[in-house]
């Protein structure tokens, strides 16, 4: 699927919703040598966009190995709670074109079962324009 | 304006397999050397969000749990783990600003053998 100006603005299939649990939190928390003490860490919500980002992908069928991550920019409404049930949007604010790479500007939103915004997420996707 | 104590992390190749099966990002080359060389890496690295996981820590190190509102960086150079125990480091290093509407911005360092290897890492706190 071509990468281009057609991606800005669309919507694209939220994320399932997914329940934060302790035992999810807890295996996050120690990956990262840390010890889990009842908080969910700042960068737990790359979870709930890296599900949104996989439906993308998917959607345009954009292999995941030629993505590198450029950027990332968490914006907190709150913390995120054990038991809270999140779903992630993914929406593209920007395409250009970088020495045969395109850059693929994107923000995510994530909310409670509530409907309410707990973190937006803005990430750059730079997919290679050559061999992967 | 103050200096905050940097901290130090190590990460070894089982930390990121670890990461990976918990974040769900099973990319192989942050876990197969091979794979990793094919496509012109010198070797296995973290994930970007492992570093800036790290990152995290450092900052709720300094300030307590949540009280982050805002955490965002450039990926700018890989962190190279290499294989056996020892891993390799990196170091998050930190300056806090004065505080304004109770916030305050954390500007960052971070590096791995020295080098730089986040661009404009920065975190903005409650105070």
């Amino acid at each position: 699927m071509p990468i281009d100006q057609s991606l800005v603005g669309r919507e694209f299939p939220s994320s399932a919703p997914r329940e934060v649990t302790e035992d999810h939190v807890r295996a996050f928390v120690e990956a990262t040598g840390g010890e889990y003490a009842g908080q969910v860490p700042p960068t737990y919500p790359i979870v709930l966009t890296f599900d949104a980002m996989f439906a993308f992908l998917d959607a345009e069928q954009i292999d995941l190995h030629r993505i590198v991550h450029g950027d990332q920019k968490f914006t907190y409404e709150r913390p995120i709670e054990v038991g809270d049930v999140l779903t992630a949007t993914l929406g593209v604010s920007g395409v250009r074109s970088l020495g045969g790479a395109d850059i693929i500007r994107t923000t995510s939103e994530v909310r409670d079962a509530g409907g309410a915004l707990v973190c937006t997420a803005a990430a750059t996707l730079v997919h290679g324009g050559g061999a992967a | 304006m103050s200096t905050l104590e940097p901290r130090t992390f190590t990460v070894t190749r089982a930390d990121l397999v670890a990461y990976a099966n918990a974040s769900g990002d099973q990319n192989p080359i942050h876990q197969d050397e091979d794979v990793a060389k094919s496509v012109g890496l010198p070797g296995v690295i973290a994930h970007g969000m492992f570093t800036m996981a790290l990152v995290a820590r450092a900052v709720e190190s300094w300030t307590g749990p949540g009280r982050v509102v805002e955490l965002g960086c450039k990926f700018t150079k890989p962190v190279v783990v290499p294989a056996g125990d020892a891993g390799t480091e990196v170091t998050v290093a930190g300056t806090m600003g004065d505080p304004s509407d109770g916030v305050a911005t954390i500007a960052l360092e971070v590096t791995c053998g020295g080098e730089k290897v986040l661009g404009a890492p920065r975190a903005v706190v409650r105070v």
